[in-house]
């Protein structure tokens, strides 16, 4: 499928600071990039570069076949933009909503009703279309803006941090409905603060202080750490902690769950496993099993972060 | 022009508007209850001022002279004391604004043929109702005062009863009583629509930006003009609503007359809120919150209302503020619809005032619109 994203070598800078530094990127239509990184790190700037509701200091970014410096109306046309502080009327109802966001899109009165039963359907809002916006309740919201901005069935989809505050069920949910849209063409960028939704991605891309660190699909990103994770099972962790810290093998350690997740710096084998083990029991100790675990997209970018801000 | 977007906008104002009944309140009502207020109270007619009267003669002849006094409907007695002290006691407390001292002998000296003299003493932390008593009390006393002399020489013979040599008849075109309301609604109805044009835009855009919607807006095909358009074309329709009504209410209960062309006064009221509509958006691209927006529309208005000649006469202020009263466009408004109620000329009497208001808004207008670009940045 042909590239509906692409961005190459995209810059912007407020005053000193980088806030993106030459990220390129690519999303083909079906696919689903997601975008992560520390807070700060510059998600938020990139899109809404993308959106060209920023203006990029170099690069380009093409939408569609559309750029977004010179043609900015008709990108702005196939290109469906979800920001973090999305706001709803509150005052106005649900229809209300809808009927202005496809107006102000263009939609006429012929079409704008059907097209907005039909996704309020889509997105499971239909009996509520007569409600307030400031009546729902969050997860409700989630799906009326993902509806508003669906409306004028845009072929990109940009979505910023869209499942913020929401619990673990509607999340699923959403989910749903951007695999829908996935198989109907859409293109999907998206960024997440959670790395379940990370790892729900086609691929994933690692953005931190505005550069793009790791690119890749979840598996690939995972591939990074292959072997080099060790997960041990006991207490105190105090003790568990520093004996790991200490040893020279171990690049970090870190607490995940009531588990002690090891980062080796190079592959683990069971020579390493029983040298720690000894130092563990030796330093008074209990463990209660230590082994590999498969790495995951968080152990990889903590990786990453620990790596850059060195 | 008008195309599907922005009728979206406007009718999603207009939803706003209807479903926040405060605001509606504020806009219908609150010109009302200032227009009764104003229209009773700012009145700069002077009547019924309190007068205490020390009368120490008693006679026939004094009598005479406060009935002058009264007939004049000028003063009204509140009070006959019997001792200076008391007269300086009702000024003080402010119970009586004036006073008048008639001396002992009077009625003698009147009746002798010799000069009479009469005291009067005026409260002047009020200038305004001061110098009116003050001229008052003066012509009152020369009217009197030439009364007696013709009656004198009558009785002497000298002359038959005899005509005044001078009179002087001073016609008061278009507002013959003077009466104050028909010189305050007009002026009212610049203040108010400047007033609630520039706050309502200026709080309706702001409000907006602090939810953050705006940013969702700029990613649609939306275009700036349409954007402003949008927010404005409400609260146009709102001023004009509000026009009528102020108009209905002058002309229906303080018998403001419409003299000239109504239509003319609502075309030219439009153009005056163009500037104020310009005002408003200019202020809401500078206010960060809704306070901020609400105290700056206030700013911008009362150094207008006090420049545009609307309380005080421009004559009398000093050259540096006659000048700068001409970049205010409530003082063009003011000329504008005071001539057509009350003086009722046409457009052709009004040409400058015309080019003025239609500089200003332009100027305004566009400054505002450059500063609400559409991009963040």
């Amino acid at each position: 499928m042909q590239n509906l994203i692409d961005v190459q070598n995209l810059s912007r800078a407020f005053g000193k600071t980088r806030a993106v530094d030459d990220v390129s990127l690519s999303v083909s239509g079906g696919e689903i990039y997601g975008l992560v990184g520390p807070d700060g790190a510059g998600k938020t700037t990139t899109m809404r570069l993308l959106c060209g509701v920023l203006r990029a200091d170099l690069g380009q970014v093409t939408i569609a076949g559309f750029d977004v410096g010179n043609q900015p109306e008709q990108e702005r046309e196939r290109i469906g933009y979800l920001p973090q502080r999305f706001s709803l009327y509150g005052d106005l109802t649900v229809m209300e909503n809808l009927h202005f966001f496809a107006g102000v899109r263009g939609l006429g009165r012929k079409e704008w009703l059907p097209r907005a039963r039909e996704i309020l359907t889509f997105v499971g809002l239909d009996e509520f279309a007569d409600r307030r916006a400031e009546a729902l309740s969050g997860g409700m919201r989630q799906k009326l803006g993902l509806a508003a901005v669906l409306i004028h069935r845009p072929q990109v989809l940009l979505l910023d941090e869209p499942t913020g505050g929401v619990d673990p069920v509607t999340r699923q949910a959403f989910w749903q409905l951007l695999f829908r849209l996935l198989r109907e063409g859409v293109a999907v960028l998206i960024s997440t603060p959670y790395m379940d939704e990370a790892s729900r991605c086609n691929r994933l891309g690692f953005l931190n202080r505005g550069r793009l660190m790791v690119e890749g699909s979840p598996q690939r990103i995972e591939a990074r750490l292959k072997d080099r994770i060790l997960e041990v099972e006991g207490g105190p962790r105090v003790i568990l902690e520093r004996v790991a810290r200490d040893d020279p093998d171990v690049e970090a350690a870190h607490a995940f769950g009531g588990r002690l997740r090891l980062r080796l710096s190079r592959a683990g084998s069971a020579e390493i496993q029983s040298r720690l083990e000894k130092a563990m029991i030796g330093e008074g100790g209990l463990v209660g099993r230590i082994g590999p675990s498969p790495p995951t997209i968080e152990d990889v970018f903590i990786e990453l972060l620990e790596e850059s801000d060195a | 022009m008008i195309n599907n977007r922005l009728l979206s906008l406007v009718r999603k104002e207009f939803i706003q508007i209807v479903r926040d009944p405060r605001t509606l309140y504020f806009t219908f009502a609150i010109p009302v209850i200032q227009l009764f207020l104003l229209g009773y109270t700012a009145t700069t007619d002077v009547r019924n001022v309190p007068l205490a009267v020390f009368d120490q003669d008693r006679g026939p002849a004094a009598r005479r002279l406060i009935d002058a006094y009264l007939a004049a409907d000028y003063f009204r007695v509140i009070r006959n004391v019997s001792s200076e002290a008391e007269l300086r006691k009702l000024i003080d407390n402010g119970e009586a604004l004036a006073g008048m001292v008639i001396p002992p002998d009077y009625g003698d000296k009147v009746a002798a043929g010799r000069t009479a003299t009469v005291a009067f003493v005026l409260d002047g932390s009020d200038p305004n109702v001061a110098s009116t008593s003050f001229a008052a009390a003066e012509l009152i006393g020369q009217a009197h005062s030439s009364k007696l002399t013709v009656e004198r020489l009558v009785r002497r013979g000298v002359l038959e009863a005899m005509q005044p040599s001078l009179e002087v008849r001073a016609q008061v075109w278009y507002n013959p009583d003077m009466v104050s309301a028909f010189f305050m609604v007009p002026a009212l109805i610049g203040m108010i629509l400047q007033l609630m044009t520039s706050m309502l835009t200026a709080t309706a855009i702001v409000r907006e930006r602090e939810r953050g919607t705006i940013e969702q807006l700029i990613v649609t095909p939306l275009r700036s003009w349409e954007l402003i358009l949008g927010k404005i074309i409400p609260y146009v329709i709102i001023a004009f609503f509000d026009t009528l009504e102020i108009l209905v209410v002058g002309t229906f209960w303080f018998d403001v007359p419409i003299r000239g062309s109504l239509t003319l006064l609502l075309a030219l009221t439009g153009l005056f809120l163009v500037g104020s509509l310009g005002i408003g958006l200019f202020i809401s691209t500078v206010a960060r919150t809704q306070q901020e927006a609400m105290m700056l529309s206030w700013f911008t208005l009362l150094p207008t209302v006090f420049l545009s000649g609307f309380f005080f006469p421009l004559a009398a202020m000093p050259p540096v503020l006659r000048v700068i009263s001409y970049v205010i466009p409530l003082r063009y408004y003011l000329i504008i619809i005071r001539s057509i109620l009350l003086k009722g000329v046409g457009a052709g009497s009004l040409t400058t005032e015309i080019v003025a208001l239609a500089i200003f808004g332009v100027v305004v207008m566009t400054a505002a619109a450059l500063r609400f670009r559409k991009r963040l940045d």
